[in-house]
């Protein structure tokens, strides 16, 4: 029978093989969720430039507080917009027909964006707006064409400049420097200098995006640590498991 | 009789047994059913999908206390147990990724069934009680994934009671009546949780019920298809045959300790399953003004809709292609009528039966696959194919089953 078995785990084997979609090329990220200064950079990020027009509704800032291991009374006094409790979602006070009217759509709620879309996604996404000046903020974005959003860093990129086509910019692969392991050409260059290199905002945008993922699924911290125990206990019980079996068995012929 | 054993024997079990069987329902359906002693490694997934029918009722149990059905808290209060119920997530997943593995162990279950011919006299009622399970479970798996209230289980409940629409003269009212709107909507919601946590688990639970009765009426069948009852020793209990309980019991906890460990690694490591557990686009509230680009249903289900998809439209109607995956459900029923080979195990029918199984399972695999993948002509053709086969696997068994040279069966069972 054994050969059954094997006949239907090649068959499964297809199944594997489909993962890779249609859709702009995307710069790949390793979200580290141990790295929690990494973390911690990302929250202030997310909270200084996000939080005004998005919301994390699910997601309370005494948890992240804690699992990033930042004090609450430096939370308080630095990420506490107007007058939230720390025990409170990462909400914001704008109204979702204002923010209809001002950007097309109202700004989504990002807790779970990394699961939506994938951390690759939201890294690439914001490194990719460029100047266009025939959209309504002067900017435009290759891995999300004609978003309503405007290039809210800005201020830490630079402006940057497009120079492929639109086919072009979505396929494009981006050349690393084999000695700096820098990004360099491509389609984009940045115009006008930010307060930021690009190592240091592809960095922010790194914290960034690991935030969001963090905030996406904060019970991962957990389950990893669960799941791991859990496994190592069943691999342990496995041998009781089985010799209590062959106990059993050992007259069965 | 069973109910007249370890009457008037005093001492508690005594006193229980003069009222209620006790005794004689432990001894019927554990320590003396006799079952055979050749189970091999197929005949695990029968325990296996116990055990997750009991862990889908429990964990379930203890998220429909904080869940919320209504269209609009139940997406907040799926993320509310992900993250301020202590252990939420852990119940979540273990539920989420329990319907994936029950289906994964049924359809295991269902295999061998069919490799050792479990669905012959006498088993016939055991596989009928089976099939109703089944369809059951997937009607429970349908209704439950449209509780998270996210876009894939909007666009999937849309799509799937479409198809009712399709039925001639009465569909668009039947769809209407099953969704109790015009549209999906916070009505649809509340009768499909009500459905989920009370009416499908009863007849879920009562159709497992009658399944193992039905079982332990007749016997476990085994790998080489032969009755134990056929060879007993002076007391009456089959040569062949050893007590379930400690053995089969003890053999099982191996069992599921091996196939908890592959499901903890999937429930606590990896819990969307690469988007196939958990797809993306459900992590983003149910928008009926927003279609998703590709809309795909949970993997148990992709062979169904690949052959709806494979079938052309007949004047502009999609009945056709509805009824071709019911009666790829519904064929089924009547398997134990259709195979007419003297022998019921596969390792001693002839070629044509081993060659005829082997492609039906490959063509169900791959028309799998094709149900999550976007169709294009190409694979429309292969699933065509992989239809054809599908069908032709039980429209051609009652001859090849009678044609084909069988293997002599043994009197005894065989390692």
């Amino acid at each position: 029978m054994k050969k059954y078995l094997v006949a239907f785990v090649i068959a499964l084997f297809p199944l594997a093989s489909f993962a890779a979609g249609e859709g702009p090329k995307l710069d790949h990220m390793a979200v580290d969720l141990h790295n929690q200064a990494s973390l911690q950079r990302g929250m202030q990020v997310f909270v200084n430039n996000c939080l005004g027009c998005h919301s994390a509704q699910y997601q309370r800032y005494q948890r992240a507080a804690e699992d990033l291991g930042m004090p609450i009374n430096l939370v308080e006094e630095n990420l506490l917009l107007g007058d939230q409790k720390v025990g409170e979602q990462m909400t914001n006070a704008m109204f979702k027909e204002d923010g209809a009217s001002w950007f097309g759509t109202p700004p989504p709620d990002l807790t779970l964006e990394a699961r939506l879309r994938g951390p690759d996604w939201i890294y690439t996404y914001l490194r990719s707006f460029y100047k266009d000046e025939s959209r309504p903020w002067g900017v435009n974005n290759t891995v999300f064409p004609d978003v309503g959003m405007p290039n809210v860093l800005e201020y830490l990129q630079g402006e940057q400049v497009n120079h492929c086509t639109p086919e072009e910019a979505l396929h494009h692969e981006v050349k690393i420097d084999p000695l700096t392991g820098k990004a360099m050409g491509g389609c984009m260059t940045i115009a006008q200098a930010g307060q930021q290199t690009t190592a240091e905002f592809d960095k922010t945008i790194y914290d960034l995006v690991n935030f969001m993922a963090y905030i996406g699924e904060p019970s991962k911290l957990d389950s990893h640590r669960i799941g791991t125990n859990v496994l190592i206990f069943l691999f342990l019980f496995f041998f009781v498991a089985y010799a209590l079996k062959k106990e059993y068995w050992k007259d069965v012929h | 009789m069973a109910g007249y054993r370890n009457k008037g024997k005093g001492g508690f079990m005594g006193w229980v047994d003069d009222r209620f069987p006790a005794t004689a329902m432990w001894e019927d359906h554990l320590s003396k059913y006799y079952a055979p002693k050749n189970f091999n490694f197929w005949y695990f997934f029968g325990s296996l999908a116990m055990l997750m029918l009991v862990n889908q009722i429990i964990t379930g149990i203890w998220l429909t206390m904080s869940y919320n059905p209504s269209a609009e808290g139940a997406f907040a209060s799926v993320e509310y147990i992900m993250r301020d119920i202590d252990y939420g997530w852990l119940l979540r997943y273990l539920h989420s990724t329990g319907a994936s593995a029950f289906f994964c162990v049924v359809y295991l279950h269902m295999f061998r069934g069919m490799m050792y011919g479990s669905y012959r006299k006498p088993r016939e009622l055991i596989w009928l009680f089976g099939m109703a399970i089944y369809l059951a479970l997937m009607a429970e798996a349908f209704m439950g994934y449209l509780l998270p209230w996210g876009q894939m289980s909007y666009w999937g409940a849309a799509v799937i009671v479409s198809l009712f629409q399709a039925v001639p003269f009465v569909g668009p009212e039947l769809a209407e009546w099953i969704r109790g709107d015009y549209l999906i909507s916070g009505v649809t919601l509340n009768r499909f949780f009500s459905l989920h946590v009370i009416a499908l688990p009863i007849v879920l639970l009562a159709l497992v019920v009658l399944h193992i009765i039905a079982l332990h009426e007749v016997g476990s069948n085994n790998p080489d298809g032969i009755e134990i009852k056929e060879n007993k020793d002076e007391n009456g209990v089959p040569k062949d045959g050893i007590p379930f309980h400690p053995y089969y019991t003890v053999k099982d906890i191996v069992g599921v300790v091996v196939f908890l460990f592959v499901f903890c690694i999937i429930v606590f490591f990896f819990p969307e399953g690469g988007g196939y557990l958990i797809e993306a686009p459900n992590f983003e509230p149910a928008n009926p003004l927003k279609t998703p680009p590709h809309i795909a249903p949970v993997w148990y289900f992709t062979p169904f809709y690949a052959m709806l998809r494979a079938i052309p439209p007949i004047a502009a109607s999609q009945f056709p292609g509805v009824v071709v995956m019911g009666g790829a459900i519904a064929i089924l029923f009547v398997l134990p009528w259709l195979d007419r080979s003297p022998v019921k195990s596969m390792r001693y029918k002839g070629w044509m039966s081993k060659v005829a199984l082997a492609v039906f399972a490959i063509s169900f695999v791959i028309l799998g696959y094709l149900g999550v993948v976007a169709s294009t002509p190409g694979r429309t053709l292969v699933a065509q194919i992989c239809t054809a086969l599908y069908f032709a696997f039980f429209f051609l068994m009652p001859f090849y089953t009678k044609m084909e040279k069988t293997k002599p069966v043994p009197e005894r069972v065989t390692g």
